[in-house]
């Protein structure tokens, strides 16, 4: 693909996250989505960049801010819709919700809210292909605030002294809450250096550049499928909605962080970004633009009417799938 | 049929399914020294190598999160901690995760044959931190599966069943057993995930018992036919989903229930099974139940205090008389399976 349509294909991605994410923002004041939700509008193009260079028999696992991870793995938005509005023909049945979300049919294996606990999972999963010796990466997604678990260290130090192919994608956004990171490590904590210091490799990246995130996962999976072990990448990025919920800090009279400050950070927007660069570096029209716009709006709205209308689980299903076996 | 020990048992059943399994792998810290783990996990490290008995650091945590992914990619971990008590720093993955794994996800996120073998000690000043008896703890928790076998037989047939099971399961070895011979089927005998056992048939009193206190109950009920009480001894096997109906048939047919259990009996297996009798209409009991287990306070090492620490055959006896209302003149003392434990581990 040159990258023109490479480009096209990341805008267009990441499009279809923030349409989807601003659905949820103008639903969810209707209460209908009855599930504590962590928008991920502003940091779409690490989950774009980095699964863009998957091959897809490699394997995802993300955290509690996790519908970017999701969609841009190729679950389906009308399964995920459904699942935030419980409904039985959500990717977990309605019974997972927001921060419970998985597709096998994508290789998108499972996510989980307690911080760093899919972090061990991956670790696991690349465990798994280092011994059956299969070509393949485990992808996991976190926060910065994933430093601060002791399973993080647990896992980098295994991964390292295995040599795993674990792809660790950190999406630093300065926050983890309401706590910024001044509150929660020293002064001048350099993540990347603690992660070399198990002699992983590790880089930082501008995770708002979804071109930029995109050209070093592709040397990150290069390094791990050649068996050079595991590697960290540090995407500073930024989520310019609150913690969990649908409204603005600003607008509920938190101010742990400015409204200049998110604001500086909406200017820096992924998708403005790569939106300018289509326009300007590769001559696409804002007619072609608006077009796929259009296309994707639709799509989305299809997508929740659809989930609207489909069946809450049974009641009689209450008690089904506690054990796998029968 | 020939006898092997309960080690020897567990051991013989994880070469069974590693033989078998190639996705069955063994995880932990000294899987591969040469006393295996109390003798179980020596024999799969020569016969499967490193890549499959793999030595961890310690990581209870992450070991498990590891285990929880390598499930979701097809492998079978058997993870084993030397103490069920190191296990407490796995609970998070355990609890959180691996127990609500297939209802949170309806199913869909496949399953997790993931097992988790974790070793109780008893005795010889282990103490605090070394002789807890986690299974009510881990049986509260929906979703996970909570077994402890009390002979070799089972010791054996619960890891088969265990491997072939595709949901998390927590088997809790106890470490006086270990060297206890029983009878042993050489293939591949399971054991029923999902029923407690009459292990003695009796007619007087029940003793619903887990683990070693299983053992001490037989040798208590055997004393006793001497002296013509005749007791049932249930061996309860299963904890979590916990067999009901086993329970409640032997209860309705002696009348009177001794709970025998290896933890605190405050908040514990004993509370539930006193309590699913107590919430069964009919039952007609000629004594209030009785629970026994440790006492209130963590193990202590010094040797008088821990003796009082853990109930006796001398100490069940002096219960049973008392729920029999008659005197009981002991012919001979039991000897103590816990008390032939020379330590140091």
């Amino acid at each position: 693909m040159n990258s023109k349509d490479h480009a096209l294909e990341l805008y267009s991605k990441m499009l279809e996250i923030r349409t989807f994410e601003e659905k949820v923002v103008f639903e969810y004041p209707n209460g209908n989505m009855r599930t504590p939700t962590h928008l991920g509008i502003g940091q779409e193009a690490v989950a774009v960049g980095v699964l863009t260079e998957r091959e897809p028999n490699d394997v995802i696992y993300s955290h509690h801010r996790c519908h970017n991870h999701f969609l841009a793995a190729g679950g389906s938005s009308y399964s995920l819709f459904a699942e935030l509005l419980g409904r039985a023909d959500g990717c977990s049945g309605g019974r997972g919700g927001s921060v419970h979300l998985v597709d096998r049919s994508v290789n998108f294996l499972g996510t989980s809210p307690i911080l760093t606990q899919a972090v061990a999972f991956a670790t696991g999963a690349a465990f798994a292909f280092k011994i059956r010796q299969e070509a393949r990466a485990a992808i996991v997604f976190f926060g910065d605030a994933a430093f601060e678990e002791g399973t993080m260290w647990e896992s980098l130090n295994f991964s390292a002294l295995h040599n795993l192919p674990v792809f660790f994608v950190c999406e630093n956004n300065q926050y983890s809450t309401e706590s910024s990171l001044e509150k929660r490590v020293p002064p001048n904590t350099n993540f990347i250096e603690k992660a070399r210091a198990f002699g992983i490799t590790a880089e930082s990246c501008d995770g708002n550049n979804v071109e930029e995130v995109a050209k070093y996962s592709k040397n990150a999976l290069n390094h791990i499928k050649s068996g050079k072990g595991p590697f960290l990448l540090e995407c500073h990025t930024y989520r310019t909605y609150e913690h969990v919920g649908t409204k603005f800090d600003y607008e509920v009279g938190r101010n742990y962080r400015s409204k200049e400050e998110v604001q500086k950070w909406i200017a820096k927007c992924p998708i403005i970004s790569i939106r300018k660069i289509l326009l300007q570096t590769y001559g696409v029209t804002a007619s072609d633009l608006d077009q796929i716009k259009t296309k994707i709006f639709k799509e989305i709205e299809n997508a929740f009417s659809q989930a609207e209308k489909s069946p809450f689980p049974l009641l009689e299903s209450y008690f089904e799938n506690l054990y796998h076996r029968k | 049929m020939r006898k092997i020990t309960y080690a020897q048992a567990i051991s013989e059943a994880t070469c069974i399914m590693m033989e078998a399994d190639p996705n069955v792998v063994l995880m932990g810290i000294g899987m591969d020294y040469s006393s295996g783990v109390f003798g179980t996990t020596n024999e799969a490290f020569i016969k499967f190598g490193s890549s499959r008995v793999i030595d961890t650091p310690a990581m209870e945590n992450a070991l498990t999160g590891i285990a929880i992914g390598s499930a979701t990619v097809g492998l079978k971990p058997v993870i084993v901690h030397a103490r069920n008590d190191f296990m407490l720093l796995s609970l998070d993955q355990l609890l959180n995760v691996s127990a609500k794994w297939n209802y949170m996800f309806d199913g869909n996120a496949g399953s997790l044959p993931i097992v988790t073998r974790a070793i109780i000690g008893r005795g010889w000043g282990q103490g605090a931190t070394h002789s807890q008896s986690i299974q009510s703890i881990l049986a509260h928790f929906p979703g996970l599966r909570v077994v402890m076998p009390s002979n070799p037989a089972d010791a054996k047939g619960m890891l088969l069943s265990a491997w072939k099971c595709l949901d998390p399961i927590v088997i809790l070895e106890h470490r006086s057993l270990f060297s206890i011979e029983g009878e042993v089927d050489e293939g591949m005998e399971f054991t029923d995930l999902d029923s407690a056992k009459v292990v003695r048939q009796g007619e007087d009193i029940t003793i619903v018992a887990t683990s070693v206190c299983v053992y001490e109950s037989l040798l208590i009920a055997s004393e006793l036919s001497n002296l013509g009480i005749s007791v049932e001894v249930v061996d309860l096997r299963i904890i979590q989903p916990i067999d009901r109906s086993t329970i409640l048939d032997s209860v309705k047919k002696t009348g009177r229930l001794l709970i025998y259990d290896t933890s605190w009996v405050n908040f514990g297996v004993g509370a539930e099974i006193a309590a699913i009798v107590a919430e069964t209409d009919s039952l007609n009991l000629k004594t209030p139940v009785v629970r026994m287990g440790q006492l209130g306070v963590p193990a202590p090492v010094s040797k008088p205090l821990e003796d009082q620490h853990y109930p006796t055959s001398k100490s069940v006896l002096d219960i049973i008389q008392r729920m029999m209302s008659r005197e009981i003149a002991v012919i001979r003392t039991i000897p103590s399976v816990t008390r032939s434990f020379q330590g140091p581990y």
